[in-house]
């Protein structure tokens, strides 16, 4: 096998594979560095090894065993110079587990266990996120600072916080006991939701969206479903895996082929995936059919609405407009009133939209946020009204930062340009 | 009678201080017999303060920072780690109507 080839399978398992290992090395070691340092050795020996010997069977087991003795066998240097590590490698070495037997059951609840550790409510909610892309996901700190709009420097200096925090005030590696279980799993919903979300409609940069970050959310989602199947929790789980299956299943249509945005009513929904669709219809029956359903199944039960309408033309508003009232009574939040308004406008016609769009914008909230004066702009064109729908318009754009929605609003200010010109 | 005595600084200067020094300090009250339960702690980065209102618990990471509430008392437990430390200060009456600071007690280190 040529070197370039077998560096290629070597990245290929890191890629896999390095974060399930970190996770069981976590269990085994207890430490977060600890446990990245002997991340990296077990990598450094398998660059050196797997060339000469070739990849092992199962390169997982391999990176965990190795990990460990790695780690071990650091304690053990270290001893002479750090009190009580001796004792710490004599633990560890105690306890040795079969690798050869790993199932992947306990690999996922190693995953598991890290994702709940990570999302733990002692952390402070940034850091939670900022802690679960660094460590679950394994994206660098430089791309969750791109994604969130933050330096680097803040993203590491975040991780190095909670780390500290976990290891200093003795927060549990664990799965969390029945009664703690719905409130830990709400922390981890919107970390999730978070995180799919960024992936979605990536909040800067080229691309309308970051299908790995989305893949990753979908992924997680699905574990912590399968691993709670059983528990009162799973209600919300359900209806969340559903809300971002269904939007999932719109990501081909909403750009075209030059990468440009489309919007719902524009979009071709031929190229809707119908597998997303078939899931996460079956996930919204489920969640909404046991009666303990929250924000996350009802914002489901509207992406639901959707998927089964065949044209802007034959959805039910009707329903959707209820579903975003339902909605607010659980979370009043501007940003559903907002898209509550631009429903009453797709029910009731553009005067209408205009009215329950410019009412939220008289209150004051939102100001910053584009797509609120892009509605406005958007009901201002629909009614003719060209001026003040440019003036919109250019709000909106000067709070944009994704560039395929720049260019989408500077279509859209040209054309209002055009109209006034006439 | 029995007297709390809190100790307040900066954590800065607090760091620099020599543990031997406090546990001598310890040593002596205990001698005197005056001594009943003291302990470091750590840094207030590793705080968690939990309230309790409406029946739902919910949980800050930090110190508790409120300076229109005084502190009114204190518990000192063992726990096996910071959920089960959270779930009993959970069980604490004051934390419907005040806040409970969790934080980690720091082992001295005399060499």
């Amino acid at each position: 096998m040529t070197t370039a080839l077998l560096n290629q399978q070597i990245e290929d398992v890191y890629r896999k594979e390095s974060r399930r290992v970190l996770a069981t090395l976590l269990r085994l070691l207890g430490d977060f560095q600890l446990a990245e340092e002997a991340l990296q050795d077990a990598f450094t020996v398998a660059l050196k090894q797997w060339p000469s010997d070739g990849v092992p069977a199962n390169p997982r087991a391999w990176l965990v065993s190795t990990g460990r003795f790695k780690a071990i066998d650091g304690l053990r240097r270290q001893s002479r110079f750090v009190h009580g590590v001796d004792e710490l490698a004599d633990q560890l070495e105690a306890d040795t587990p079969d690798f050869v037997a790993f199932a992947d059951d306990d690999i996922e609840d190693d995953r598991l266990r890290l994702i709940f550790t990570c999302c733990h409510p002692a952390l402070a909610e940034d850091s939670r996120v900022a802690l679960t892309l660094r460590e679950v996901c394994g994206l660098t700190t430089e791309e969750i600072a791109s994604a969130f709009l933050s330096r680097p420097s803040t993203i590491a200096q975040r991780i190095v916080r909670a780390k500290a925090k976990i290891r200093d005030a003795n927060i549990p590696y664990q799965i969390p006991s029945a009664a703690e279980l719905p409130e830990r799993i709400n922390a981890v919903l919107q970390v999730l939701y978070l995180m799919y979300n960024e992936g979605y409609s990536a909040s800067s940069g080229e691309n309308v969206t970051r299908a790995d970050l989305s893949a990753e959310a979908i992924r997680l989602a699905e574990l912590v479903l399968d691993l709670n199947s059983d528990s009162t929790a799973d209600t919300e789980i359900a209806g969340l895996l559903a809300l971002m299956l269904l939007q999932e299943s719109r990501r081909a249509a909403r750009s075209d082929a030059q990468g440009e945005l489309v919007l719902m009513a524009d979009q071709d929904r031929r190229l809707w995936n119908r597998d997303f669709i078939e899931k996460g219809l079956a996930l919204v029956r489920r969640a909404l059919g046991d009666g303990r359903y929250g924000p996350y199944s009802i914002q489901a039960a509207i992406a639901a609405i959707h998927a089964e309408s065949s044209s802007p033309d034959t959805t039910d508003w009707h329903e959707i407009v209820g579903l975003y009232e339902v909605l607010l009574r659980v979370n009043a939040n501007p940003v559903i009133a907002l898209n509550r308004a631009v429903a009453v406008g797709m029910r009731d016609g553009a005067a209408a939209g205009a009215r329950a769009v410019d009412e939220i914008y008289d209150s004051g909230v939102l100001a910053d946020y584009h797509l609120l004066h892009a509605a406005r702009a958007d009901f201002q064109r629909q009614l003719g009204l060209h001026q003040a729908a440019l003036t919109a318009y250019e709000t909106a754009i000067g709070y944009a930062q994704q560039l395929p929605e720049i260019r989408f609003l500077e279509k859209r200010i040209a054309e209002m340009r055009a109209k006034l010109a006439r | 009678m029995k007297y709390l005595c809190l100790v307040y600084g900066d954590e800065a200067k607090m760091a620099e201080m020599n543990d031997a020094e406090c546990m001598s300090c310890v040593g002596g009250l205990i001698d005197s017999g005056h001594f009943i339960a003291g302990e470091a702690l750590q840094p207030v980065e590793t705080a968690t303060t939990l309230r309790i209102r409406n029946g739902k618990v919910s949980y800050t990471d930090g110190p508790f920072a409120e300076t229109k509430e005084q502190l009114a008392g204190f518990y000192l437990l063992e726990a096996r780690d910071l959920n089960e430390a959270l779930d009993k200060a959970a069980k604490i009456p004051p934390a419907r109507i005040g806040s409970i600071e969790v934080r980690p007690i720091r082992e001295l280190q005399p060499d």
